[in-house]
C-alpha cells in the first residue's frame, strides 16, 4: 500500500503504523463518565467498506493521519493530518 | 547417484542413442542458440552436451533424454510437459552441496558450462523406482486419501504415518549448509510497467516509451520476445524474432526505458506496488565477483500492463502423462527456438486451429508427422490439407484415448469417429487443447477472473485503475491482436501519466486463426488419465470428488490437492474445472475458478532477506562508550537493536557474578559509571509543554520547579502501566522526558498521539533527541567528586547548591554545552551527565579518568539491574503491560486531582481487587539458596494447581550487598504479609523453596545515601 502523507508526500506502507478507528472521541476531563471512557478505549467499529482510521508516519515526519480507506479494497480516498481534523473537531464542539 | 544409463531408457522408438557430445535430436540449423559454444553438463551423473542459450530442458530433449523424474504420489515416470514457467513435471535438483537447489523447473533453468542436475523423488534411481509400486497402490492414494486412510490410530501419525509420507512424497532435497551467495533489494519507480516482452508487451512497452515516459519491461525468460521466439510468424514483412530484436533495441535506446529480462514479476500490490525477482546469476556456475545471486525489485508505478501470455492445456486422456507427451506450444518452441526434436515420429493432438501449426514447423526442423488429429468434426480444409500435403494421417471428430510406452513413449491409441481403434507409433506427442490467459497476476488483489465463452477461458475481471490486461493476458489471441491491444494500452497509459502517447499503427501479421473447441476429458480413454500432473490428480479423482460432495472450486482443490504445489495448478486449473462443470451438468462459469496467490513462481527466501542476514538482519546500534568499552574487553547483551555493555570482566575474575559484584560492591563503596544513553529522551518545549505532560504522566508535575527532576509513570488509557521515566525542568517551558529503552519510540508515539490527536490545541513541540545526547550515570559516595574533576569550573555541585533531583544546562571539558542530572537508580548519591552524543567518547574517557583518584570503575546492565532490584525499583519484568501502578507499588503517588491517560481504567474492579498480586520482596529461608526469576508462588503445604497459584517472581538478582539471592515479585496482598512465608514453586527447574516476604526495598530504605 502507498500513503500520501499530507507533509511528506506519497510513501510506501512501511514508513506507516497502524492504530485503528478514528471516530472514538475520547472523554476528557474530570467529570467524564467510567462507561463513556470504557466505549472510548474498547469499542470499535470494523466496517468492510469505507473507514476512517489513524495511522502514524512513524518512519517519516510523526505526523498522526486520519486516512479514509476501504477496508475491502484498500482504496485510499484522503489524507489529512489528524491535528488538523482534531481541531476542526473541537471548533465544530465550540460552534 | 544413479548408474542407470538413461539415454536406453530414452530411445524407444528405434533412434540412435545420443552421444554426450552428439545431441542426436539437435536439428542441423536453426533457433536462438549459439552453436559455437557448446557447453558441458550432467544429469544424475551423465555427461552430456548443449549449446548455450539452451534450457536444461531443450538440452536434455536435444540428447534424446526424455525421462527427467518421478511423479510426486505414484512415481510414474514424467518427462518435460511445457517449455516455461508453468513446467509441473521436470521439477530438478540444480547444483550440489551448499549451492543445491530443489524443485527447479528444467524448462527455465539455463544451461550453463559444468551444470549438474539430478533427478528428484525416485529410489534408488530414475529407471528403477522402489516407490512406483505405489501406482499399484493407486487406489490408496485416491482424492482426500491423507484425510481417509490415516486416521486411525493418531498416535501413528507423528511416528509412522507422517515421515512415511514424507519420505515418500518428497520433492527434492534442499541444501543443508547455509546458502553461500548474497541476494540484493532494489527499489524502482516507473509511469508504465509492463508485464511481459511477447508481441503485446513489446507493442505497449514501444508505445509508452516513443512518449517519453519511464517504462520498465520485465521478462521472466532469459530473452524477451515471449512466442515471436517460439512460433515462426511474420511481423511487417519480417520474422516475429527479428521484429522483436527491433523492437528490443528501440527501447534499449531510450533512457527512460529499463529492460528486467531473467526478471519474474511475482507478485501485485495495492496502489501500484510490485513484486519481482531477478535472476542475476542463476545461470551461471556461481554469480560473477561482487554481483548478487539474485535481485528483489519492488516496484511502484503509476500505470501497469499485464503482458504475460497465456499458457496452453493439456488433454485429459489415459497415459498422457507418459515422458513424450507435451504440449504443442512447448513442442513448437523446442522446434523454432531451440533447434530440438522432441521426438522424430511426432503426433498431434488438437482441439482448435493453432495445433494444426505445428505441423509446418516439425516438418521445418526435420521431423516427420505421424498423424495429426482434432476431436472437431468439422476442420477447415485448408489445415488439413496442409497435414495431408506432408503425408500426416488426418484424424478428424477423433481422440487420443491411451499411451504406449515403457519409461517412453511409443504409440497413442487412436479411436475416430466411427469409433474404430488404431495404435500409431510416435515418440512425442504434441496436445493443443486451448489457452489459458495468466490470470494470476491480476487476481492477487482479489479481482476474479471472469469466463469468456468466445475463447473459452477464465479472462482478468474488473481490474483496479492504472491496470490492464493486453494481448494473450487480456483473452486476445490473435498476433494482431497482441500488437493492436498492446500498442493501444501502452499509449494510454503513457497519456494518464502525463504524456502525449500515440498509439502505432498495428503492423502487417501473418494470418492466424483461433478457432477452438474445447475438450475437458477424452470421453473414451482408459488408465490413469491426468489433471494435475504435479499432484498426480486424476480425472477420477475429480469424479471421486464429485461423488463425495465436494463440488464447490475451493472444495475440490483442498480436497483433491488440485492445482497446489509449485506450479499452483497452472496447466492443470482449468481441467480439474471444466470437468467438474461437465459432472455437474452446469457450465464452466457457474463453476467458477480459485483465486491465485502470490508468488506466481516460487522465490526463494534468501531473495525476501536480501542482505538482511546474520549480523545484518537488523541494525546494531552502539553506545557512545562502546569504543572504550571493546577496548575494556566489555561482555556486551543485545537489548532491543542496542549492544550494551553487559559486565567488564577483570584479569583473574572467575565468571560474570564475581565481575559483576566486583562493579556493585565498587559502587556502593566508592564509584562507578554506566553508559545509559539508551535511555530514550523527548525533549518538550512550548507555553503548554506542562500542560502535556500532566496529561500523560499519572503522577502531579504542577509543582515541579524549574531546575529540578522528578520520577514519571505513565499509563496507557485502560490503565495498566505504559513506562516509567524522569521529566527534568530545565526552563519555564523547556522539559526534557526520559523513557525506557524498550519503550523509547513507543512513548514518543503516545506523546505524539496524545498532542496531535487528544489535544491539538496544546501549543507545545516536542522531539526525540535520544541519538543527539550521551548520556552517562555517575554513581557511589565520590560521584560528586569524580564530576568534580569533569564539570567546567565555576558549577557548584555542593549538595545544597545541586540537591537531590536537580537538573541544570552546564558545560563540561571547557565549555562544551551539557546537561546534568541528580537522579539515582543505584540507590546511591548519583548524577547523570548527558553530552552531545559527538563527545560522548571523550566525556566518559574524562570521566573515567577524574574518577581513576576515586576508585572508579565503569558497570555493566548487569550490575545496573543488581542494584535496581536491591533497590526494589520495577523494570521491565514488572512493567510487562498487565500490571497498574498500583500493582508496582506506585498507587500512592498518583495525582488525585487531574485529568491523565489512563485515570479512569485503572479503577475498574478487577485492577483494584485486594486479591490482586503487589509488588514486594523475597529472599529465601535458607539464606544459602538461589531464586529464579519465573517461580509461582504458593501457600506452604499448598497443592500446586492454578486455583492455589498467588503470584509470580519477576526478577532476582544475587546481591552482594546482602551476601544472598534476593528477588521481587507480585503476590496477593503482598504489602500486608511481610515476614511471611511461601514457597517460590519452579516445576520446570527442580525448584521449590521456602521464601520470606519482605519490603522490596533491599538496600538502604531510609533513603540516606542518595540525598548526601
Amino acid at each position: 500500500m502507498r500513503i500520501r502523507c499530507p507533509h511528506c508526500g506519497t510513501r510506501d506502507n512501511g514508513e506507516f503504523s497502524y492504530l485503528g478507528d478514528a471516530a472514538p472521541v475520547r472523554p476528557d476531563g474530570m467529570e467524564a463518565d467510567p462507561a463513556a471512557m470504557h466505549d472510548y478505549v474498547y469499542l470499535r467499529d470494523n466496517p468492510a467498506g469505507p473507514h476512517r482510521e489513524l495511522w502514524y508516519h512513524a518512519a517519516g515526519c510523526r505526523s498522526w493521519l486520519v486516512v479514509d480507506r476501504d477496508t475491502r479494497t484498500h482504496e485510499i480516498t484522503g489524507v489529512s493530518s489528524a491535528r488538523d481534523v482534531a481541531l476542526s473537531r473541537r471548533t465544530g464542539e465550540v460552534a | 547417484m544413479s548408474t542407470i544409463t538413461l539415454r536406453d531408457a530414452a530411445s524407444p522408438s528405434g533412434a540412435p542413442p545420443a552421444t554426450a557430445a552428439g545431441q542426436g535430436f539437435r536439428t542441423a540449423t536453426g533457433g536462438t542458440i549459439d552453436r559455437r559454444r557448446a557447453l558441458d553438463f550432467t544429469f544424475d551423473g551423465h555427461r552430456y552436451s548443449g549449446f548455450q542459450g539452451d534450457t536444461l530442458a531443450s538440452a536434455l530433449l536435444a540428447n534424446g533424454v526424455r525421462l527427467v523424474g518421478r511423479s510426486f504420489k505414484y512415481h510414474r515416470p514424467r518427462g518435460i510437459l511445457t517449455a516455461g514457467s508453468e513446467e509441473p513435471n521436470a521439477l530438478v535438483e540444480l547444483r550440489s552441496g551448499a549451492r543445491r537447489e530443489p524443485n527447479t523447473r528444467a524448462t527455465v533453468a539455463e544451461l550453463y558450462e559444468g551444470l549438474e542436475a539430478s533427478s528428484q523423488n525416485r529410489w534408488p534411481s530414475l529407471k528403477y523406482d522402489a516407490l512406483s509400486v505405489n501406482a499399484l497402490a493407486a487406489p490408496v492414494f485416491a482424492a482426500g486419501f491423507y484425510y481417509k486412510t490415516f486416521m486411525w490410530p493418531a498416535a501413528l501419525w507423528e511416528k509412522l504415518y507422517e515421515p512415511m509420507i514424507r519420505r515418500a512424497a518428497g520433492l527434492g532435497r534442499a541444501a543443508h549448509a547455509p546458502d553461500p551467495d548474497t541476494y540484493d533489494k532494489a527499489f524502482a519507480f516507473c509511469d508504465v510497467l509492463v508485464i511481459g516482452a511477447g508481441p503485446a508487451g513489446l507493442a505497449a512497452a514501444l508505445a509508452a516509451g516513443r512518449s517519453g515516459a519511464r517504462v520498465i519491461l520485465v521478462d521472466e525468460d532469459h530473452r524477451m520476445g515471449g512466442r515471436l521466439l517460439a512460433d515462426r510468424r511474420e511481423i511487417a514483412g519480417r520474422s516475429g524474432a527479428d521484429w522483436a530484436a527491433e523492437a528490443l533495441a528501440e527501447l534499449a535506446s531510450m533512457p527512460e526505458v529499463r529492460l528486467l529480462s531473467r526478471t519474474t514479476l511475482f507478485g501485485v500490490y495495492d496502489h501500484g506496488a510490485y513484486g519481482a525477482v531477478e535472476r542475476v546469476g542463476d545461470h551461471l556456475a556461481v554469480p560473477a565477483a561482487h554481483a548478487p545471486r539474485q535481485r528483489m525489485w519492488r516496484i511502484t508505478a503509476r500505470q501497469a500492463i499485464l503482458a504475460a501470455g497465456a499458457i496452453e492445456r493439456p488433454h485429459v486422456f489415459g497415459g498422457n502423462d507418459r515422458p513424450g507427451v507435451m504440449l504443442a506450444g512447448a513442442v513448437r518452441t523446442y522446434l523454432n527456438r531451440y533447434g530440438v526434436l522432441p521426438g522424430r515420429t511426432i503426433a498431434i493432438f488438437t482441439s482448435g486451429d493453432d495445433g494444426w501449426r505445428t505441423v509446418a514447423d516439425v516438418v521445418a526442423a526435420g521431423g516427420r508427422v505421424a498423424a495429426m488429429i482434432d476431436s472437431r468434426a468439422s476442420v477447415p480444409a485448408e489445415l488439413r490439407r496442409v497435414a495431408e500435403a506432408v503425408g500426416a494421417q488426418v484424424i478428424c471428430d477423433g481422440y487420443v484415448t491411451g499411451t504406449k510406452g515403457h519409461l517412453g513413449l511409443e504409440a497413442i491409441e487412436v479411436v475416430d469417429t466411427y469409433a474404430s481403434r488404431q495404435t500409431i507409433a510416435c515418440d512425442c506427442l504434441a496436445m493443443a487443447n486451448g489457452w489459458n490467459p495468466i490470470v494470476h497476476l491480476d487476481s492477487h488483489l482479489s479481482r476474479r477472473p471472469v469466463w469468456d465463452e468466445a475463447i473459452h477461458a477464465f479472462v482478468p475481471g474488473a481490474l483496479p485503475s492504472g491496470m490492464v490486461a493486453v494481448g494473450a493476458a487480456g483473452g486476445a489471441f490473435t498476433l494482431a491482436s497482441c500488437l493492436e491491444t498492446g500498442g493501444r494500452a501502452g499509449a494510454e497509459a503513457a497519456s494518464a501519466c502525463g504524456f502525449a502517447g500515440t498509439a502505432p499503427e498495428t503492423p502487417k501479421t501473418d494470418p492466424d486463426s483461433v478457432a477452438h473447441t474445447p475438450l475437458w476429458r477424452v470421453p473414451v480413454s482408459k488408465g490413469k488419465a491426468f489433471v494435475d500432473f504435479q499432484n498426480d490428480v486424476a480425472a477420477s479423482d475429480v469424479e471421486l470428488a464429485h461423488r463425495e460432495g465436494f463440488r464447490a472450486v475451493e472444495l475440490l482443490k483442498r480436497y483433491t490437492t488440485l492445482g497446489m504445489a509449485t506450479d499452483q495448478g497452472k496447466t492443470s486449473n482449468l481441467a480439474g474445472l471444466g470437468i467438474m462443470a461437465e459432472l455437474t451438468g452446469q457450465p464452466v462459469a457457474s463453476v467458477g475458478t480459485t483465486m491465485f496467490r502470490p508468488p506466481f513462481t516460487p522465490v526463494a527466501i534468501g531473495a525476501f532477506a536480501g542482505h538482511h542476514r546474520g549480523k545484518d538482519f537488523r541494525a546494531t546500534r552502539h553506545v557512545p562508550s562502546h569504543a572504550w568499552c571493546e577496548e575494556q574487553g566489555a561482555v556486551f547483551v543485545e537489548t532491543g537493536l542496542w549492544l550494551r555493555p553487559a559486565y567488564f570482566p577483570k584479569t583473574g575474575e572467575s565468571d560474570w557474578l564475581e565481575t559483576v559484584n566486583r562493579e556493585v560492591n565498587t559502587v556502593r563503596a566508592h564509584v562507578g559509571v554506566c553508559d545509559v544513553t539508551t535511555l530514550g529522551k523527548i525533549d518538550i518545549q512550548g507555553r503548554d509543554a506542562l500542560a502535556l505532560i500532566e496529561r500523560v504522566c499519572a503522577n502531579p508535575f504542577g509543582t515541579l520547579p524549574v531546575g529540578k527532576a522528578r520520577y514519571a509513570v505513565l499509563l496507557r488509557e485502560d490503565g495498566f502501566v505504559l513506562d516509567d521515566g524522569t521529566v527534568a525542568r530545565l526552563g519555564e517551558t523547556h522539559f526534557v522526558m526520559t523513557a525506557s529503552t524498550a519503550n523509547a519510540a513507543k512513548v514518543m508515539q503516545h506523546l505524539e498521539f496524545c498532542h496531535q490527536w487528544l489535544w491539538p490545541e496544546l501549543d507545545v513541540q516536542m522531539v526525540s533527541v535520544s541519538e543527539q545526547w550521551a548520556q552517562y550515570a555517575v554513581a557511589g559516595p565520590r560521584a560528586r567528586d569524580t564530576l568534580r574533576g569533569v564539570v567546567d569550573p565555576g558549577f557548584d555541585l555542593s549538595n545544597e547548591a545541586f540537591p537531590f533531583l536537580a537538573c541544570a544546562d552546564i558545560t563540561v571539558g571547557g565549555g562544551i554545552p551539557a546537561r546534568l542530572f541528580r537522579i539515582s537508580f543505584s540507590g546511591e548519591l548519583a548524577y547523570e551527565l548527558a553530552v552531545p552524543a559527538a563527545y560522548g567518547d571523550a566525556a566518559w574517557r574524562a570521566i573515567m579518568a577524574a574518577g581513576s583518584a576515586h576508585g572508579i570503575t565503569a558497570y555493566g546492565a548487569e550490575a545496573l539491574s543488581v542494584m535496581r532490584i536491591e533497590k526494589g525499583h520495577a523494570a521491565g519484568a514488572e512493567i510487562n503491560g498487565q500490571t497498574t501502578a498500583r500493582d508496582i507499588g506506585l498507587g500512592g503517588m498518583l495525582a488525585k486531582k487531574k485529568d491523565y491517560v489512563g485515570r479512569l481504567m485503572k479503577e475498574r474492579p478487577a485492577l483494584v481487587d485486594p486479591e490482586r498480586p503487589i509488588l514486594v520482596g523475597f529472599r529465601p529461608v535458607d539464606r544459602s539458596q538461589r531464586l529464579r526469576a519465573g517461580a509461582r508462588f504458593l501457600a506452604i503445604g499448598a497443592a500446586p494447581s492454578l486455583a492455589a497459584d498467588e503470584g509470580t517472581m519477576t526478577s532476582v538478582a544475587y546481591s552482594p550487598s546482602l551476601g544472598r539471592w534476593i528477588g521481587l515479585g507480585l503476590i496477593r496482598r503482598g504489602p500486608e504479609r511481610h515476614g511471611t512465608r511461601v514457597r517460590a514453586y519452579d516445576p520446570v527447574r527442580d525448584g521449590d523453596i521456602e521464601v520470606e516476604i519482605c519490603s522490596p526495598v533491599f538496600v538502604d530504605p531510609k533513603e540516606e545515601k542518595l540525598r548526601v
